[in-house]
């Protein structure tokens, strides 16, 4: 079996003398989808933020395609190939919707696949292109979570890392976002989802981390999980 | 209207394009980073003196002066970027107010010890005499200056909205994680900014100075005209310091006109600090 193409050992975050997370392990394998779950506070973001070079590893791995990324800066962290959509989006709100999604892009050393990843973002998202000359600020929330996910698809990563996409949508909204993410999927692409809900996620994953309180305390296929009473109690405070 | 008005109004738009080419350099730099450059005014002086040392030099006039005066005000940009700016970023608002203005005065004083303290000044004629345009007359040099500073204005205004460049500088401005995010290193793109301001605010020097008196303490009274024009017009708008570069230099023109030179500047602070009162945010800042 080849090497996964994230793997994350130990990781250990802190905030000052807070600690973010205290010890989180995954893997993800190429071209899977990985849930990441947890409720509230456990650690999620942390880990997706440390992954994606927005703030220091205090301790542990990342190795993302062979090579130590834990301690890189993000705009070269990007370049490899993973991609992160953040909480809250981080659109910018100023600019038009295709100037996001070409900042998007800015990554891509081939500039000529531009205009393909273009198209292709815009027929994932046909709302993206209808409203492509409007001001991101001016979008619904559906449509920024769009836009979110589409910019970071313009760097063609190999790995998406998705947080928390279903958060403040309305149920329909999230239903065809996940049908995007199944579809993303089936082209091959590997996905690295933070998820609270464990019913949503668990559909579309192959594997699952849970995380409670910063610490990684249960790995399995997404099947075993979704029938394990743990994952329950995890959630429930329980465990 | 007569023929004098019309004049004194053509006059004070051309003189108003040089603000408004100087102010966007600072209006830009508060909008990348929200950082007030004390030292702004300096840097017009300095690409004065660029363009008097090019003329005692080889006798050149704004057509060398100019592009000299960019790339090395360009160049200064970028070294007090990496050599103050950076550092003082992560400091309180007062270090960054002392540290711009201890560059100020660093410029000004070497400025005397170099040039010494008379009065400057480069030929009349060096771009050329006066048209008679329609009955207006009009010096050949304010014409250009004028002209170039529009154009500089307007292009740079196109950089920042129309290429990719822009919207790059922008997003760092924005937000700056999520710009890392997009594989944008925000240095990078403040260093760019700081290159452009200063590049842009050495060309204003540069036709000022075809015109203008030249002494190192210019910087303050240039520098007092940039800060209100961007407060007039709007922190962090170009098209905003356009506005209210043309608008103080034709209030200038003719109050120096009705009233008399020596109080147009009473003229001008008076008007605008009763703007300040009903729109703070400028015309087209936002609130």
């Amino acid at each position: 079996m080849t090497a996964p193409l994230l793997t994350i050992e130990h990781l250990e975050v802190r905030y000052g003398d807070l600690i973010g997370v205290s010890d989180v392990s995954l893997e993800v394998p190429e071209g899977s989808v990985v849930a990441l779950l947890g409720s509230n506070g456990g650690g999620k973001t942390t880990t997706l933020n440390a992954i994606a070079g927005l703030i220091p590893v205090h301790a542990g791995s990342i190795v993302f395609g062979g090579e130590e990324i834990g301690g890189k800066t993000a705009f070269s962290i990007v370049r490899k190939g993973l991609a992160l959509s953040p909480e809250g989006w981080r659109l910018f709100v100023q600019q038009s919707v295709e100037n996001n999604l070409l900042l998007g892009a800015t990554p891509l050393r081939n500039r000529a696949r531009v205009a393909a990843l273009l198209e292709r973002v815009y027929e994932i998202f046909p709302k993206l292109a209808e409203r492509r000359s409007q001001r991101a600020g001016t979008m619904s929330g559906g449509e920024r979570q769009m836009l979110a996910v589409g910019r970071a698809l313009m760097s063609d990563p190999k790995l998406l890392m998705l947080d928390e996409p279903s958060l403040g949508l309305a149920p329909a909204v999230v239903e065809s976002m996940y049908e995007t993410f199944g579809r993303l999927h089936r082209e091959g692409l590997t996905i690295l989802l933070a998820e609270q809900s464990i019913e949503l996620a668990l559909e579309v994953s192959d594997f699952a981390t849970v995380l409670q309180v910063g610490k990684s305390v249960l790995s399995g296929t997404a099947a075993a999980l979704a029938d394990d009473p743990q994952v329950q109690k995890v959630y429930l405070g329980t465990g | 209207m007569s023929t004098i008005l019309v004049q004194v109004i053509v006059g004070g738009l051309l003189l108003g394009a040089v603000y408004a080419l100087f102010s966007s350099g600072l209006t830009l730099i508060w909008g990348m980073m929200n950082i007030v450059n004390f030292a702004h005014g300096d840097f017009v002086m300095l690409g004065m003196y660029v363009a008097f040392v090019i003329w005692t030099l080889f006798g050149a006039g704004p057509m060398l002066g100019v592009p000299v005066a960019a790339l090395l005000l360009a160049t200064l940009g970028i070294v007090v970027y990496f050599g103050l700016i950076r550092s003082i970023m992560k400091g309180p608002m007062l270090a960054q107010i002392l540290g711009t203005f201890g560059l100020a005065l660093l410029l000004r004083y070497a400025a005397f010890w170099w040039f010494g303290a008379n009065f400057l000044s480069l030929p009349e004629n060096i771009v050329g005499g006066t048209f008679d345009i329609f009955g207006i007359r009009i010096q050949a040099s304010r014409l250009l200056a004028g002209v170039v500073a529009l154009l500089v204005t307007g292009g740079l205004h196109i950089l920042l909205t129309r290429t990719s460049l822009g919207s790059k500088m922008l997003a760092v401005a924005e937000d700056s994680t999520a710009a890392q995010l997009m594989g944008i290193r925000p240095d990078t793109m403040q260093a760019i900014a700081w290159a452009i301001a200063a590049g842009v605010t050495g060309i204003a020097g540069a036709l000022i100075a075809t015109f203008f008196y030249i002494v190192p303490t210019v910087g303050e009274t240039l520098g007092i005209v940039a800060f209100v024009t961007v407060s007039l017009g709007g922190f962090g708008s170009v098209p905003g310091a356009l506005v209210a570069g043309l608008l103080i230099g034709v209030i200038e023109s003719l109050s120096a006109y009705w009233i008399g030179a020596v109080y147009k500047d009473i003229v001008v602070y008076s008007l605008f600090l009763s703007f300040l009162w009903f729109r703070p945010q400028g015309l087209m800042g936002k609130s």
